[in-house]
């Protein structure tokens, strides 16, 4: 146990001692404000038919709307605690720092697993920072509108307590997936590849048809948007069928585990040479 | 007092990688208190071998054990082994300080043993420079730190003088010996014995994956040829005299090589025929040539 305890502080340490960690949080916190302000500022002026008025739009409802423009922090921003997750593994592949790291803690399993630890604490920061920001910038720009924060309501702490949990599982997922796939280049490749293009596709196909939605709600992107409770996709309406929340939860962090075990399959226990 | 170190003790140690065979059957021990030459050419297996010996790679069949447990069993392996492996296993991003102090914290040591050990290797004034600034020379100093970061009482260290300028290979030979000298158990591979005779005590030759001598460098020296150089002002006299005595003669550019006697013998052959000489020498180690031919039958 004590060793999995140090094991996890090296991973910290890991993580705090390049500079990857800033760059990724700021760029999150930054586009995560300026979405979810704009957003903000978008949807009030068009709710007072500022920017013209069109059919039906000045009828507009703003329930909801506070929930759906904090969600940016995990709908849009998820993919930043994933690419921390795929560098924190890839950059031992690509730095051949295996070696020490497993010289230092001869258990693989060990090492693994304290990655795992020190990347869902580290995300769960990554979440706080971003909900942070996308609650800060987007209450503030609904609030010039006089539109309803919902700051007063305890589901929308849950909401922000969920997003928290789901950028945390967001890197696990991220340190499987740099597991499965030791190089660097092709896991960033990957990541922006599903996340910016793959998921969203399938997602809109999901929103065509039933049955397809029913596929398409285990995806690890409708998860996490089942797990915090309200999406930007969905209010778009841009998918189908969701998970309840609890489920959704599970479904994501079923993935992240399993894609995890498959990177000690494929690449973890091997022979470092 | 005791030996710090551990007996390191490879025992009939195979590694296969698809269909080839880099290690076959290695059996040889390590003892503490000296320094062990684990020499052959590139590609002969060594870094295969200890790279299986600290639980990197899993043997297809044998053990490597220190004082006969495994690298992987080991309660406390930073203190009890030592490594280095080839160069650059670090973040460049990363500082030589912060570098050290992740696998300090990993193995539970005291965190001030980043700086310690890299004032032991001389970086003590670079040890918050990022290591992508860092020359080869820095970088083999750096993997050595981390080897040391236990005060180990066993060293493995893999071509440890690469990279390193003259001024560091003195250096690196005279902390290897007093490390060894302290107890420790020392084993450097090279695929060069010029480069550590001055060091080793004991050597382990491999080629092609297979043990081919093991003794100490002592035991290489003997199987040496005895040659004499000699030379003359008047060296037609000189060639005329050793002919005389029936010896085997060769011809070089600064006089004779005569094979298979005593210095003793060819100034008595040329005292006996009146001849003055100007140089007469026992030509020494042949040991790098008695290690080409031995790991590579003489092809090399």
């Amino acid at each position: 146990m004590s060793t999995l305890i140090a094991a996890t502080r090296a991973e910290f340490a890991k993580v705090f001692t390049t500079r990857i960690w800033w760059i990724l949080l700021i760029i999150l916190g930054g586009y995560v404000a300026l979405l979810s302000g704009g957003l903000g500022l978008l949807f009030g002026a068009t709710s007072q038919g500022m920017l013209g008025a069109s059919e039906g739009v000045e009828g507009m409802p703003t329930t909801g709307l506070a929930t759906m423009i904090y969600s940016t922090a995990t709908s849009i921003g998820y993919v930043f605690p994933l690419l921390l997750g795929a560098l924190a593994t890839t950059g031992e592949f690509r730095h051949q720092t295996l070696t020490p790291s497993f010289l230092a803690t001869p258990k693989r399993g060990i090492v693994l697993s304290a990655k795992a630890i020190a990347l869902f604490l580290i995300g769960a920061g990554f979440g706080v920072v971003a909900i942070a920001c996308s609650v800060g910038a987007g209450s503030a720009a609904l609030a010039g509108f006089d539109i309803d924060t919902a700051l007063d309501s305890s589901d929308t702490w849950a909401l922000i307590g969920r997003s928290v949990l789901a950028m945390a599982i967001w890197s696990i997922l991220g340190v499987g997936l740099g597991s499965v796939i030791p190089n660097q280049v092709a896991t960033i490749v990957v990541v922006l590849a599903f996340t910016q293009f793959v998921e969203p596709i399938l997602r809109s196909v999901g929103a065509l048809a039933d049955w397809i939605g029913t596929v398409t709600q285990w995806l690890p992107g409708a998860a996490s948007d089942a797990l915090v409770g309200a999406s930007f996709y969905g209010a778009m309406g841009a998918s189908g069928a969701q998970l309840d929340w609890w489920a959704g939860g599970l479904v994501l962090l079923g993935i992240a585990l399993v894609v995890t075990v498959l990177g000690w399959l494929a690449t973890w226990s091997r022979d470092v040479t | 007092m005791g030996d710090l170190g551990q007996t390191i003790e490879f025992t009939g140690l195979t590694k296969s990688f698809g269909g080839f065979t880099a290690v076959n059957d290695l059996s040889f021990s390590v003892r503490p208190g000296r320094v062990t030459g684990f020499l052959g050419p590139n590609g002969a297996g060594k870094t295969t071998s200890l790279r299986a010996l600290l639980g990197l790679v899993n043997p297809t069949s044998g053990t490597a054990t220190f004082d006969g447990i495994r690298y992987r069993d080991l309660a406390s392996p930073l203190t009890t082994v030592g490594a280095a492996l080839e160069a650059a296993s670090f973040h460049p991003g990363r500082t030589a300080r912060h570098h050290l102090e992740i696998y300090a914290r990993a193995a539970k040591l005291p965190i001030t043993r980043a700086r310690e050990s890299l004032a032991l290797v001389g970086l003590d004034g670079f040890a918050d420079k990022r290591v992508g600034g860092y020359s080869l020379g820095m970088r083999q100093r750096l993997g050595l730190a981390y080897a040391l970061l236990g005060d180990p009482g066993v060293l493995v260290l893999d071509e440890p003088v690469n990279g390193l300028d003259p001024e560091g290979i003195k250096w690196i030979r005279e902390l290897l010996r007093s490390l060894a000298a302290e107890g420790r158990t020392v084993l450097i591979s090279s695929h060069l014995l010029s480069e550590v005779q001055q060091s080793v005590d004991d050597i382990v030759i491999i080629s092609k994956g297979e043990i081919v001598h093991q003794g100490t460098l002592a035991d290489l020296d003997t199987g040496d040829q005895l040659r004499v150089h000699v030379d003359s002002p008047d060296r037609a006299a000189l060639g005329a005299a050793l002919e005389a005595s029936g010896f085997q003669i060769e011809m070089s550019r600064s006089g004779f090589i005569v094979h298979d006697v005593e210095p003793g013998a060819v100034g008595h052959a040329a005292f006996v025929a009146g001849v003055e000489l100007s140089a007469l020498q026992r030509k020494t180690s042949g040991l790098e040539d008695r290690f080409l031919s031995i790991v590579g039958g003489g092809a090399s």
